[in-house]
């Protein structure tokens, strides 16, 4: 059925982790008693009327850096199997890694030399 | 020499097809029991540290702390778990109901089911799959997503920049995470937990990872906090700027799934780091040691036992040692600042653990027995 050893574990645990939030939202609607309308429900923001929505464009000043972590995430990916197997590959494999990650950290040196890691 | 260990699995099977099942059937019977065993390990887990840290803030802050629900007040996170059971869920009236709802199960799915890989034992572990650590690196990406969720989804400004916050917190911290954990698969050649902690269990204590990463092992450790958005790094929810940030409009059930999230999280990057540097169920020194001074084979049963059980309490052991001083670091050190703990990940723990990883590399070329062959 699973062309994977120990796979269908892990859809057995995945049904069982899903099972839990849902089973105590479940409880939650059946003991809890229903919302009350009114005053409750409206969205806090320190005892004020809110202003305006939370929904509007503004600069969130965290792109840059989720753009780096795609570069260096992928990179991580890419040594995965370089590191499984290193102790089959030797001294050019080494070598290689030395390249792939020199040119990485180029990059990371650019981004940094460019401003892109800075908060303000 | 590594331990043939407890075969539950197979003993369990085989008991179930001599009662005539047929092997699938035993199988499938098989299967949930240590998935409900792990799960309700994991709740007590929580429910002590939580427990754990009422005590040893109020110890830190010179107070009693909880004492009236059970002795010494052990039974104060289930009370508190119970009344938030029975809360009114309030979804305010300007909120994405859905997404408000969908996010705290997406944040607490990947942190349960990356107990899949945690092994208390050579075969006590749900199942040894073989990406092993790897599924746990993949699944803790997931997290980040159920957060922003819940903070764009409340449409409040301080669960907006809250989760936003937890976002660029968890990816500036991953990739040093995954590089420290890359140091640590090279020398095991093997990304399975299992085949981790038998490279470190050659020597008692002295052949754990940590004497051989101990850069790894720091860099994890401050990751692993940061990950957990424990202080000094809970910016996301930091009570001063941000009221609770991402949590700050959830009530009830929801907001309880959080903080189970963040326990499992903890109590779970507590177990990782045990298995990842400190020998996993590793007895400080070799357990043959043990067995001849008993006087009892190695491979008898009753040893074998002994040996399964001594494991599981060395992994539990290590691992709350771990989350004590956690808590600790919680009650002792301020936060950072959000440029601070940006520039923390981004300009000294990636390239710090990119020259880790390299070093490994080289040792493992120069000393090959010493690094895992």
């Amino acid at each position: 059925m699973f062309s994977l050893p120990g796979y269908d574990s892990f859809l057995g645990f995945l049904l069982i982790a899903g099972a839990v939030p849902v089973l105590a939202l479940i409880t939650n609607k059946l003991l809890a008693p229903t919302p009350s309308p009114g005053e409750r429900r409206l969205t806090y923001e320190s005892g004020m009327e809110p202003i305006g929505g939370a929904w509007i464009q503004f600069n969130i000043r965290y792109y840059m850096f989720a753009l780096v972590f795609v570069i260096f995430d992928v990179e991580t990916v890419f040594l995965y199997p370089w590191a499984v197997s290193f102790h089959r590959l030797g001294l050019l494999a080494f070598i290689e890694a030395l390249i792939f990650i020199a040119i990485l950290v180029v990059a990371l040196a650019y981004a940094w030399r460019k401003g892109a890691l800075e908060w303000s | 020499m590594i331990s043939p260990g407890l075969d539950l699995q197979m003993n369990f099977e085989q008991a179930l097809e001599s009662f005539g099942f047929s092997h699938e059937v035993a199988h499938i019977l098989w299967l949930p029991l240590p998935m409900l065993l792990v799960l309700t390990a994991a709740l007590i887990g929580v429910l002590v540290t939580v427990w754990l840290e009422r005590k040893i803030s109020a110890a830190a802050q010179q107070r009693i702390g909880p004492e009236y629900a059970g002795a010494l007040g052990i039974l104060q996170p289930m009370a508190d778990g119970l009344k938030l059971l029975v809360k009114e869920d309030v979804i305010p009236k300007r909120a994405d109901g859905f997404l408000f709802t969908l996010g705290p199960i997406l944040v607490l799915i990947p942190v349960i089911l990356s107990w899949l890989i945690v092994p208390f034992g050579q075969n006590l572990l749900i199942s040894n799959v073989g990406i092993g650590i790897f599924l746990w690196i993949a699944l803790s990406s997931i997290q980040p997503i159920g957060l922003l969720m819940s903070g764009y989804a409340s449409n409040n400004k301080y669960s907006l920049l809250g989760g936003l916050r937890a976002a660029a917190q968890s990816i500036s911290y991953e990739i040093p995470l995954a590089l420290a954990v890359l140091a640590v698969v090279m020398m095991s050649n093997s990304l399975s937990t299992i085949d981790i902690v038998n490279q470190q269990n050659g020597a008692g204590f002295l052949s754990w990872n940590i004497w051989r990463q101990p850069v790894g092992f720091v860099i994890f450790w401050i990751c692993a906090l940061a990950e957990c958005e424990r202080l000094p790094f809970d910016l996301p929810e930091a009570e001063e700027e941000l009221v609770a940030g991402y949590q700050t409009e959830y009530a009830g059930m929801k907001f309880a799934l959080f903080y189970l999230g963040s326990y499992i999280n903890l109590v779970l990057s507590a177990l990782l780091v045990s298995i990842l540097y400190l020998g996993g169920w590793g007895f400080p020194i070799p357990i043959e040691w043990l067995s001849t001074w008993l006087g009892e084979s190695f491979n008898s049963p009753i040893f074998q036992l002994f040996a399964g059980s001594i494991g599981i309490v060395m992994t539990v052991l290590k691992a709350y040692l771990l989350v004590f001083l956690a808590i600790l670091l919680r009650w002792t050190t301020p936060r950072v600042r959000i440029d601070q703990l940006l520039d923390l990940g981004w300009k000294f723990l990636l390239p710090i653990s990119l020259v880790n990883l390299l070093v490994t590399a080289a040792l493992k070329l120069a000393f090959p027995i010493a690094f895992g062959g």
